[in-house]
């Protein structure tokens, strides 16, 4: 397999292609909404029409507007179809004969939530067929590889990297160049990648839908990594609650080493890399890089203290790169677009794009994909398209480990630091808003739940603390609360974020000082009014 | 803990195949993941989550199993068994709803969905109706969080639902004897 191969498939891919193509989507969002019967009386439509020889029904990944799916979109005239049902199809193929406009809803692509996007991550999602190879290689894919085997030395790959600015997707935002510059310093006799595809923050879908939509863009990620760093051997971690996911990455990493694009003498270059799947079980401490290393090791997943960094000891003790998947799918465009390009985009600290996972009180929920810096305001209102009937109350980013940023704050730019001075954190990506109707206390009160449950147990502020701080939001919302209680709240949390081990307890006060900060009436109603009710979902 | 695990099964074989390794078509199933793992210490989760899905759930004459098979210590396989929070040590009901109650799902309503299955099989989430007819479970996001609130039934995920709805879809579960 060299450059020619490559090109030859795509060619040969795009020769195919028919003259009309209906793109439906079938990506879990529209699956649960009857998306793959809607694709097989779409396909059967065609057929009666006796149709099949210029029109084609390809199944592709999400298209970002999850909420009015199922979704099908017509290729080249561009009609979009939104909450389409079966019974639907066969008029939809017949309007494509002259037979009149089709009996179902159409939306348009033209709207806020499409246009203000800036797709990198997500270009190919919605786009390509993720269960065909071919499909991706179409779209330009394994170029950056063969670019990278080819062309660059490991050290170029890695400069490539640092110079891009690329901060990590997974949550924390360290510098994704200097992070494999470590790793590739390590003098080992084995070195591993893993792909960490945990996604824990509960109510954000990026890394499924970027998996279930465009699998190879992240393998191809990791395979560029690999031969950066000097590692022959990589793993992506996915959890259990993901089916597709799971199983679509099963197909890409067949197809690619059947092609040769995974496994010895990758382009016929001495690089060699494997990847296999570990399969998570439920617990989301083990996003956490020490204990989802761990769980790759078949042990509990608890974390242990850093240092040691994964990338001076990592699995079974050597050196080990890890990454988010978001952070992977944005390598194969830096190598082929160039540094420059890349940090073009985005603030000056936080460069590129970053997913978001808008669901809540809003109007447009599914994925978005715009550059950092993007206002808050213009994410929520525009492009989500406000809360229906009512007014946003609060931001919540981060997840359990983030804050609720107040209507008052919508036009902070979205990026790592601004997020962080109003108390809360970029997280991976999941934005859940809030409306009138939503108790902040009982959100904190749900979160810290949350963290209760899922600390490891490992150590005590942790385990005793989350105990206890959810022990007195429970009396503050049953209405049982002093002002002395509030007191002791404060100071607990302030013990626990500093004293815990690892990221899940330092950060778990979080949505409650958040809340305490921007929201202290609602506290203070609670206490002085009796039991307030329990947070209105 | 025993109690609760030598429960009976609704998986395993009338005919008591339990701890005769050869009678059972699972066990060969299962013998083979784990010499695909070439009987590897750490792939312990990969061998846990095929011993769950063959069986159902995971009884202690499993675990020893697993543990002997591996060459791991039983207390090793029993802590992660109970580690995570997908293996289940427990044997289902025949249908499972699994409630999301993820953020997204609990900020459009989730909680009253479990109460109101909780109310109709007289259960709190994680337990079985008496009668093992259905098993109610919460979960924290699973990635639909598009169409919250999401609600699996019977593995299939459906978006957008209703208290109302999901009890009338378990009514039917308790209804009959299908
Ligand atoms: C409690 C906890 C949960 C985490 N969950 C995830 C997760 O689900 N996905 C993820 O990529 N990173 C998660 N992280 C961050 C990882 O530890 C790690 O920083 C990240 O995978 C590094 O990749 P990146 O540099 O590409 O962001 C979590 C951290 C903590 C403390
Ligand atoms: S902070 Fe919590 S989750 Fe982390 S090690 Fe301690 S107990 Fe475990
Ligand atoms: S799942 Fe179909 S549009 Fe997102
Ligand atoms: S929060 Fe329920 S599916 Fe994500």
């Amino acid at each position: 397999m060299d450059l020619n191969d490559l090109l030859e498939i795509a060619e040969k891919e795009n020769a195919s292609a028919k003259p009309i193509r209906l793109r439906c989507c079938t990506a879990a969002g529209c699956l649960s909404q009857q998306g793959d019967a809607v694709k097989n009386a779409l396909q059967q439509a065609v057929a009666d029409a006796d149709m099949s020889d210029r029109v084609e029904i390809v199944g592709v990944g999400c298209m970002g507007l999850c909420s009015a799916g199922p979704l099908v979109k017509i290729d080249p005239d561009g009609a979009l179809f939104e909450q389409v049902q079966p019974e639907q199809c066969a008029s939809i193929i017949a309007s494509l004969n002259g037979g009149g406009p089709a009996e179902a809803s159409v939306g348009s692509d033209d709207i806020p939530f499409f246009s203000k996007q800036h797709p990198i991550v997500l270009e190919n999602s919605g786009r390509i067929n993720p269960e065909r190879i071919e499909s991706y290689i179409a779209a330009g894919g394994y170029q950056a590889l063969f670019h990278s085997l080819r062309e660059m030395a490991p050290t170029d790959v890695v400069e490539e990297i640092s110079k891009s600015g690329l901060r990590g997707r997974g949550g924390a935002g360290f510098p994704t160049g200097l992070k494999w510059a470590t790793v590739a310093k390590m003098k080992a006799e084995r070195k591993y990648i893993v792909c960490n595809a945990d996604e824990g923050d509960p109510g954000a879908f990026m890394d499924r839908s970027v998996l279930e939509s465009d699998p190879h863009r992240v393998l191809e990620g990791m395979a560029i990594a690999a031969y950066a760093v000097g590692a022959t051997q990589g793993f992506v971690y996915v959890r259990g609650e993901y089916p597709l996911a799971i199983s679509r990455l099963k197909t890409a990493i067949q197809q690619a080493r059947r092609m040769g694009l995974l496994g010895t003498q990758i382009f016929e270059s001495p690089f060699d890399f494997r990847v296999d799947l570990r399969i998570g079980a439920g617990a989301f401490v083990c996003g956490e890089e020490t204990a989802l290393l761990r769980s790759i090791e078949g042990q509990r997943g608890t974390p242990r203290p850093r240092p040691p960094f994964p990338a001076q000891s990592g699995l079974w003790g050597y050196p080990t790169l890890i990454n988010n998947v978001e952070t992977f799918a944005n390598i194969a465009p830096i190598v082929s677009k160039g540094s420059e390009w890349f940090s073009a985009i985005g603030t000056e600290k936080s460069k590129g794009t970053k997913v978001f996972a808008l669901a809540g009180k809003i109007t447009n929920t599914g994925l978005i994909e715009v550059p950092m810096g993007t206002p808050l305001r213009t994410i929520v209102e525009e492009m989500g398209g406000g809360v229906p009937n009512g007014q946003v109350k609060a931001v919540q980013t981060g997840g359990p480990s983030g804050g609720c940023i107040p209507a008052a704050h919508l036009d902070t730019p979205v990026d790592y630091e601004s997020l962080a001075k109003l108390g809360s954190i970029m997280g991976s990506g999941g934005m859940i808003v809030m409306d009138q109707s939503d108790n902040m206390v009982g959100v904190a009160k749900f979160f810290m739940e949350f963290c209760m449950d899922e600390s490891c147990g490992k150590c005590v502020p942790c385990r005793a603390g989350t105990a206890q701080i959810h022990k007195i939001l429970t009396k503050v919302t049953d209405g049982r609360a002093t002002s002395a209680d509030l007191e002791n709240l404060r100071s607990l949390c302030e013990m626990v974020k500093s004293a815990s081990l690892c990221g899940l307890g330092q950060s778990a006060p979080n949505p409650v000082l958040s809340t305490l900060r921007y929201y202290p009436d609602e506290y203070q109603a609670c206490i002085d009014g009796g039991a307030a009710a329990e947070a209105s979902a | 803990m025993s109690s609760t695990v030598a429960a009976p099964s609704k998986t395993a074989p009338a005919g008591g195949a339990k701890g005769q390794p050869s009678g059972d078509n699972r066990y060969k199933m299962l013998e083979a993941t784990m010499k695909r793992h070439q009987y590897a210490a750490d792939s312990l989760i990969e061998v846990l989550h095929t011993a769950q899905e063959l069986f159902g759930f995971l009884e202690v004459d499993l675990l020893l199993h697993v543990a002997h098979s591996l060459r791991v210590p039983p207390s090793r396989v029993y802590g992660v068994a109970t580690f995570y929070h997908f293996f289940s040590l427990k044997p289902k009901g025949d249908h499972t709803v699994v409630i999301c109650m993820g953020t997204a799902c609990y900020v459009k309503g989730a909680s009253q969905v479990v109460a109101a299955i909780e109310a109709l099989g007289g259960i709190k989430a994680g337990e079985t109706t008496p009668d093992g007819r259905v098993s109610l479970m919460t979960a924290r996001c699973i990635g639909a969080c598009g169409i919250a609130p999401a609600v699996v039934l019977d593995g299939n995920i459906t978006g957008k639902q209703t208290a109302g709805a999901v009890v009338d879809h378990v009514k039917g579960w308790l209804g009959n004897g299908s």
